[in-house]
């Protein structure tokens, strides 16, 4: 049944700290709400288990991209749209371009955030396995200050992560060290657009002696909607590193990979919570 | 303010002035911060071109330009618009005039039962404002958002061509 917007408060502080102080005084009672593409369905479905929001939409502290020489930080604010329409964004972590562009349609990309689609915490999202083949780290800020964590273990299991009641993302930092990588992404949906992957991979690889070389000398790889959190494949890595680029391989890395999925240790730990 | 306040009463308890621009005209209403804009803009401020589809941001029914980007109403709490500058399909013709996107959509059939139209055409006008010579791809996908089980999308899209070809009007 639809909810309803009398049996709900929701306040725009306005500034981060305001919203910080809020959910330091009450942890876990506030639910953040940035462009709302995720929180609003739950909403209008009556199945928002909070009653009390405050938005965290346009929050100017969360807002931009700022670029360093080593590595560029995107506020946990910035849109789909921000994200694919980046020139250095598109040219050095093209993955996530694409992951932005495969997101809903322009109205949500208008809308839906990189924070939000990390705390969201869906299998499936698009995002999630390129923040994990670049290696994200995320600053998470609180009452208590800010800490800087890796992404790569920050899902710990189907909507769980390592992010405490009072805490909220703050800025998503990937370092600047893929220029002379490969990228590759690929999703499988129920059609073109507008769908959620059955499948998603992304990867990055750099060849002994650039993009005509034969050699693997650095890999990463990640998939997402095949486990209970977005899953990097780290055995595969190990196995194809260092190694020629042969059908041999190709054949050893397709099999290695539906078996790291199955047993990875991550997804034996929460396999069971499944949905 | 107070005393308007407990004048009011119960049914007002909780509620929130809301002041935005809809197509050129400010405007202040009370409601409720999680309503959805699409309510208020259909129950509060009588804009009932604006359809309701899905309810849940896959449809695109309810598509309007908020500060110039496109957005799905139903997912945007009435607070989240406070300030902001509205258009809705109310807003895009000229008094009698219809906008050159109007008048390719009728012309060229992009129109059939009209639910999904108002969107299409603010799906449109935010693509054409972008991308003002824009190709079939880049009609696909500015569109993507925007579901039709009428017309097979392909007199839209050549509505939306044709509307390109004609430039801004």
């Amino acid at each position: 049944m639809r909810s309803d917007p009398a049996d709900y408060e929701l306040i725009a502080p306005g500034n981060l700290q305001a919203v910080v102080s809020l959910l330091a005084a009450e942890p876990g009672k506030w639910l953040t709400i940035a462009g709302g593409t995720d929180v609003m369905v739950l909403y209008a479905a009556g199945k928002l288990p909070a009653r009390k929001l405050v938005s965290i939409w346009n929050l100017p502290e969360l807002r931009g991209i700022e670029i360093s020489p080593g590595e560029i930080r995107i506020g946990a604010g910035c849109t789909y749209s921000e994200l694919r329409e980046h020139e250095i964004i598109a040219r050095e972590f093209p993955l996530l371009a694409s992951a932005a562009r495969w997101t809903g349609g322009i109205a949500n990309q208008n809308r839906g955030t990189l924070g939000g689609n990390i705390v969201n915490a869906s299998p499936a999202a698009d995002s999630l396995p390129a923040l994990l083949v670049y290696e994200a780290e995320l600053i998470l800020v609180s009452g208590r200050g800010e800490r800087r964590v890796p992404y790569l273990d920050f899902h710990t299991g189907y909507k769980k992560m390592k992010l405490q009641p009072d805490e909220l993302i703050r800025t998503i930092c990937l370092g600047r060290k893929f220029s002379n990588y490969l990228h590759y992404s690929r999703k499988v949906g129920t059609r073109e657009a507008q769908a959620l992957s059955k499948v998603c991979v992304a990867a990055v690889g750099r060849l002994r002696g650039g993009v005509t070389g034969s050699v693997i000398d650095d890999v990463r790889i990640a998939l997402g909607s095949v486990a209970p959190v977005p899953l990097r494949v780290t055995e595969v890595e190990w196995i194809v590193k260092g190694k020629p680029v042969e059908p041999e391989l190709v054949q050893l890395t397709r099999k290695m990979t539906s078996w790291s999925r199955n047993f990875s240790s991550n997804c034996a730990a929460v396999g069971r919570r499944y949905e | 303010m107070s005393d308007s306040s407990e004048h009011r009463g119960k049914e007002d308890r909780g509620k929130c002035e809301l002041s935005l621009t809809e197509n050129g005209k400010p405007e202040t209403v009370r409601v409720y911060p999680m309503e959805r804009l699409l309510d208020v803009l259909r129950q509060e401020l009588g804009l009932t071109g604006t359809k309701e589809g899905c309810g849940e941001g896959e449809c695109g029914s309810c598509s309007v330009l908020m500060n110039g980007e496109l957005v799905n109403s139903c997912l945007i709490p009435a607070l989240q618009a406070a300030g902001t500058n509205l258009t809705t399909i109310e807003g895009i013709a000229q008094g009698p005039q219809l906008s050159a996107l109007q008048a390719a959509f009728l012309e060229c059939g992009g129109a059939q039962c009209g639910i999904c139209t108002p969107g299409m055409i603010l799906a449109s006008s935010h693509l054409l404002e972008k991308k003002p010579k824009p190709t079939l791809d880049d009609i696909r996908e500015g569109l993507s958002g925007n579901l039709c089980r009428c017309t097979g999308y392909t007199q839209i899209f050549d509505a939306v061509m044709e509307a390109a070809r004609r430039g801004p009007a």
